[in-house]
């Protein structure tokens, strides 16, 4: 589905991406792990081309988005991204944000898109919450709307940068559920992440990322029972204990 | 010198107040243009800076530098001036060259602060629109720009309120605004102090209740996040 072929990103003179040739299926559930600073974000990002990579190619189902003739925002509809800082509309109120691009982009009329943002709602427990601004919302709850609102595209596929991260540890768990719920429903998912309980128990498979590379990848059981890689382990070693 | 201030307010008022009211109508009216007109320029100014067409942005940013890097009182001068000769179809009133300067002026600062406005909505906010599939255009119509008029409408009231006082440099031409009027009271009565403080009052008055009632809508605005 996703095909990243020799890819680099430098900023500035700093090399964040050192040649990375991935491929991701569909149905994949992957998880990115590693240090700050290894190029996970760096990435994912690259995926949708939020970040324009420096040379190499990202193929798309069979597109090289990095192609001058490619409409980038078409295929954006397909991939979902959903951010660590959120990232919802506060000008618009929690059901506004879910249908504004549908009915944009024409992909649906108002009415089907309130349709299905209602359903939405209901699926992530926001439903009395539609009429409000996001900006009476908890973190968590605003997870949950931004996820949603991904998900209002019809994506093939989702991508999550560290979504987690900027909550308060009690909303963790509600944000979590619904990812899961999303993976229990076949949606490919590539997911950056310092949760590694949760890498564990809903990846496919599991990347190791580190110093822009990816050093090792495999199962969730053989990365964190066994990591062949000696930067794998002092990693896991860290953050597990 | 003092001995009769009361009583020459008194009468300058009571004389002249016809006069001083036309000049509180000039003055507004003056800086309404000036903000008016200036916005619009000032906002296509902005998006200019933005565009991808080198020429644009360096042409935008250029007029910008040079407007706020030389004085009013110049760019009056120059533009009373100039324009006549420039345009001498067109027959401009001095009214009209005037405005013009204050607006040409205007707009160079209206651009700065239409750019911060825009410059001030956090990034992710067009990353998670462009995310969905919105283009360029959509993620700044839909999503920075009612975001952008929050930051931007304030400022924008506090430029009117700089305005008010610099269309005092117009006065330079007779233009009929209070400062004009303090002049021609100051000619007919040899009063210097009187009209003085009845003009400056006035222009206080005018700035400090304006100044209110945009903090007040800036606190309604800000509530409304």
């Amino acid at each position: 589905m996703i095909e990243t072929i020799d890819l680099y990103k430098d900023f500035g003179s700093l090399r964040v991406l050192n040649g990375i040739n991935e491929h991701i299926e569909k149905g994949e559930v992957i998880s990115i792990i590693g240090p700050s600073g290894s190029g996970k974000s760096t990435f994912l990002r690259c995926l949708n081309l939020l970040e324009i990579p420096t040379s190499g190619s990202v193929i798309f189902e069979g597109v090289n988005l990095m192609d001058k003739n490619v409409d980038i925002n078409l295929h954006r509809q397909k991939m979902g991204m959903v951010f660590q800082h959120f990232n919802v509309f506060p000008h618009l109120t929690v059901k506004q944000n879910i249908t504004l691009a549908p009915v944009l982009l024409k992909k649906r009329t108002q009415q089907e898109a309130d349709k299905y943002a209602d359903e939405l709602l209901a699926r992530v427990g926001l439903s009395d919450k539609a009429e409000e601004h996001p900006r009476r919302l908890s973190g968590g709850q605003k997870q949950r709307l931004a996820i949603v609102r991904a998900l209002a595209m019809d994506p093939e596929v989702m991508l999550f940068d560290e979504p987690t991260s900027a909550l308060d540890p009690e909303m963790v768990g509600e944000v979590l559920a619904v990812i899961k719920s999303l993976v229990q429903g076949g949606m490919t998912c590539v997911i950056v992440t310092h949760e590694m309980g949760f890498a564990r128990e809903v990846s496919s498979r599991v990347l190791f990322m580190d110093e822009g590379k990816v050093q090792e990848q495999g199962s969730p059981d053989e990365i964190f029972t066994n990591p062949q890689n000696p930067r794998t382990k002092a990693f896991l070693g860290k953050v597990l204990r | 010198m003092f001995t009769n201030f009361g009583s020459n307010i008194t009468r300058a008022l009571t004389k002249y107040w016809g006069l001083f009211l036309e000049g509180i109508g000039i003055t507004l009216l003056l800086s309404f243009i000036t903000v008016f007109f200036g916005t619009i320029i000032g906002s296509i100014l902005a998006l200019m800076r933005r565009s991808r067409i080198k020429a644009v942005s360096v042409f935008a940013v250029g007029y910008v530098e040079v407007i706020r890097g030389t004085p009013l009182l110049l760019q009056l001068y120059l533009f009373y001036f100039m324009l006549p000769d420039l345009l001498p179809f067109m027959n401009l009133s001095k009214f009209a060259c005037v405005s013009i300067a204050l607006v040409i002026n205007s707009s160079a600062y209206v651009c700065e602060i239409v750019r911060a406005g825009i410059q001030a909505v956090d990034p992710g906010q067009a990353e998670a629109a462009r995310t969905l599939g919105l283009n360029g255009r959509q993620t700044m119509l839909r999503i920075v720009m009612p975001q952008a008029i929050k930051n931007i409408l304030p400022a924008l009231g506090n430029e009117f309120v700089t305005v008010i006082k610099e269309t005092s440099l117009a006065s330079t031409f007779f233009v009929g605004d209070l400062m004009t009027a303090y002049a021609t009271v100051r000619g007919s009565m040899y009063l210097v102090i009187e009209p003085l403080v009845i003009v400056g009052i006035i222009y206080f008055v005018l700035t400090f209740s304006l100044s209110k009632l945009i903090s007040k809508f800036e606190r309604r605005l800000k509530a409304s996040d």
